[in-house]
């Protein structure tokens, strides 16, 4: 390979202009190629993270009630009309031997116990529909950091103390170290000191999400020693619909992903990744076709030193592989320069670009941008390759 | 490189050689008519004829360029109308050295690189007595101190030179000049001779020259006139030498 690698950059080297441009050409596209799908991957990071921050990555719910229907016996039809029944809140059967085996599963990172109902919130004549949450604060804090949103006071749930939203404690008039009464449809109320007023950033929470410590909320919501939700988070985000799928399949509780609660911004994140693998598609196929027509000018531009090369005792096979190499070379020189590019661009954006959100390339984009630049090289040469190695050396040398 | 051969083996031996060119159209042609002759280790053999007369082509398909259409060529007394492209390659390469009318040098390298293509095609990066090798090819064509220059930095009688070296660096039995001196001026045509001369006694080479310069053919040891693709004529000028 030696000689072929040598006549290849040798080939290279004296059409300086014309390989220059090509490796121009080929950097701008993987440059092209690296930004985008770190900005579009940087993009959904940072929607999903936002998205995940305020929600479980899995809800482990009791199945819904349903009207028993006894079956028809046979040769007969039954018609039905039948309303659906009313969802009451209702516990989770065993809830503790439940938590414990959902723990067990490998991908599960975090089970917290979770007993939500609706109430409402009264302060003076100022009546706010709300949203009670009894957690235990330290598994909770492992599904949703309320804890990093405090805007005042702290996160500190426990009997007789509640966190609440800003929109909420400012609807209400409320601060940290002031009164608030819960109010349940049965009656039940509760007179709450705040303790920290969060933040998360979505309005619905922030105006209704009341967090009581729980054995006081299945106090208030009439749930005695019951959970109506278990939250869990999993190591992969994206293989959450499986665990929920495996949790549904084995046991008699409804499991549901964030991937399906959201199935919209599934869409979009979808459609976002193809748009930038269709980009990167095309930016890669011009990338090869410049290769391919740098070469297939540069066999006919050779086709007299092919000739007498072969009338040297060049093989086909070398000849083959003399453009073969420089297609390689060309992709990975290229790809490499462009690869740097791309980085420094991804730099400007996080330095100089909106501000929005940051990008961070991943360490894999790099030599995988390279390994398909040379891969791409190399079968964008292999037809000029071929053609060079075909070529009858009678009439190469003859070309002018 | 290739092994020793004596004076009397056969290098090259044609036997009722054709070529036709378009093959079953209507235009098929045959430009060369049963061709028969041999050439030694020794001979050193002008090849002469009018425009047209075949001379190129003859040489082509001794070169293992091209391919006869009937007949049998024998290189070091090997049948070679068969052999695949790649074995042709092989016994080209061992066998056969080209010095074409334009010294057909590669640009991209250097003289002393040039000289060694043949080397390096067949085997790889030059060790150092392959490198001796070629300057001492390049001393012996009188280019000693031109090793680094590329083919555009050389006169026309220096390239051609480069060419003959890079022609002989694999001692081949057979050296094939195709005009080698049609693009020079007589004086440098005449030392190209020369050389050519002398490296056929000095490698035991045979040398196969087409001309259409009258006066170098005569210092030939032997010339082979074709016309319109038949040998009409093969007169030896020494009488030291064997017959064809």
């Amino acid at each position: 390979m030696w000689i072929e690698s040598t006549i290849a950059l040798k080939f290279l080297r004296q059409g300086f202009a014309q390989t220059l441009l090509i490796l121009v050409g080929i950097g701008v596209g993987v440059a092209v190629i690296v930004f985008i799908v770190t900005l579009v991957g940087g993009l959904q990071e940072n929607i999903v993270s936002r998205t995940l921050g305020t929600q479980a990555h899995i809800k482990v719910e009791p199945q819904q009630e349903v009207n028993l229907i006894a079956p028809a016996l046979d040769n007969q039809v039954r018609l039905v009309r039948q309303d659906e029944r009313a969802q009451r809140l209702r516990s989770i059967n065993n809830w503790q031997q439940v938590l414990q085996s959902m723990e067990k599963i490998p991908t599960v990172t975090a089970a917290s116990p979770v007993v939500s109902g609706p109430a409402f919130a009264r302060r003076g004549q100022a009546l706010k529909s709300i949203l009670v949450i009894g957690i235990e604060p330290e598994r909770y804090e492992k599904i949703i950091s309320i804890g990093d949103n405090i805007v005042a006071g702290e996160f500190k749930v426990s009997a007789g103390n509640t966190v609440i939203g800003s929109v909420l404690a400012k609807d209400l008039g409320v601060r940290i170290g002031g009164k608030l009464r819960l109010e349940t449809g049965d009656n039940q109320t509760a007179v709450l000191t705040i303790t920290g007023i969060f933040e998360l950033g979505v309005r619905e929470l922030d105006s209704r999400y009341v967090y009581l410590e729980l054995k006081q909320a299945q106090a208030l919501l009439g749930l005695f020693g019951g959970v109506t939700v278990i939250d869990l988070t999993v190591s992969d985000i994206f293989a959450a619909s499986l665990v929920a799928d495996r949790i549904d399949r084995l046991t008699a509780l409804k499991a549901e992903s964030w991937m399906q609660t959201n199935s919209e911004l599934m869409n979009a994140l979808k459609s976002q990744s193809l748009s930038s693998n269709l980009i990167s598609f095309f930016v890669a196929l011009s990338v090869a076709l410049g290769i391919a027509s740098v070469l297939a000018i540069s066999v006919t531009q050779r086709t007299r030193e092919i000739g007498i090369l072969r009338a040297m005792g060049a093989r086909r096979a070398q000849m083959l592989r003399v453009f073969l190499i420089q297609g390689a070379l060309l992709g990975l020189s290229g790809s490499f320069a462009g690869a740097g590019v791309g980085w420094v661009m991804v730099w400007v954006f996080n330095e100089y670009g909106p501000g929005l959100f940051d990008i961070r390339p991943s360490v894999t984009i790099v030599p995988i941008a390279v390994t398909v630049a040379t891969i791409a090289g190399v079968l964008a040469a292999i037809a000029p390759a071929w053609r060079a190695s075909r070529l009858d050396p009678v009439a190469a040398i003859r070309y002018v | 490189m290739s092994e020793s051969i004596s004076a009397n083996e056969s290098v090259l031996r044609l036997q009722d050689l054709r070529k036709c060119y378009n093959l079953g159209l209507p235009t098929e042609v045959e430009v060369l008519h049963g061709l028969n002759m041999t050439l030694r280790a020794h001979d050193f053999c002008a090849l002469v004829g009018p425009s047209g007369s075949g001379k190129s082509t003859l040489l082509n398909l001794i070169g293992l360029l091209d391919q006869p259409t009937d007949g049998e060529l024998f290189i070091t007394d090997i049948a070679t109308r068969h052999l695949e492209d790649e074995e042709r390659t092989l016994l080209r390469r061992e066998n056969i050295g080209f010095v074409f009318q334009f010294h057909h040098l590669i640009e991209a390298f250097n003289a002393q690189e040039n000289v060694l293509m043949p080397l390096m095609v067949k085997s790889g990066k030059p060790n150092d007595e392959q490198q001796a090798w070629a300057a001492q090819l390049l001393e012996a064509v009188g280019l000693k101190g031109f090793e680094g220059k590329k083919p555009s930095e050389l006169s026309g009688g220096q390239q051609q030179r480069v060419a003959i070296a890079r022609a002989l660096v694999t001692r081949p039995a057979l050296l094939l000049a195709d005009e080698p001196t049609g693009n020079l001026d007589t004086q440098t045509a005449a030392n190209i001779f020369e050389l050519l001369r002398k490296f056929n006694q000095d490698f035991d080479c045979a040398v196969l020259i087409v001309t259409h310069d009258a006066r170098l053919s005569q210092t030939c040891d032997r010339t082979i006139t074709l016309v319109d693709g038949r040998i009409t004529e093969d007169v030896r000028h020494t009488l030291d030498k064997q017959n064809p």
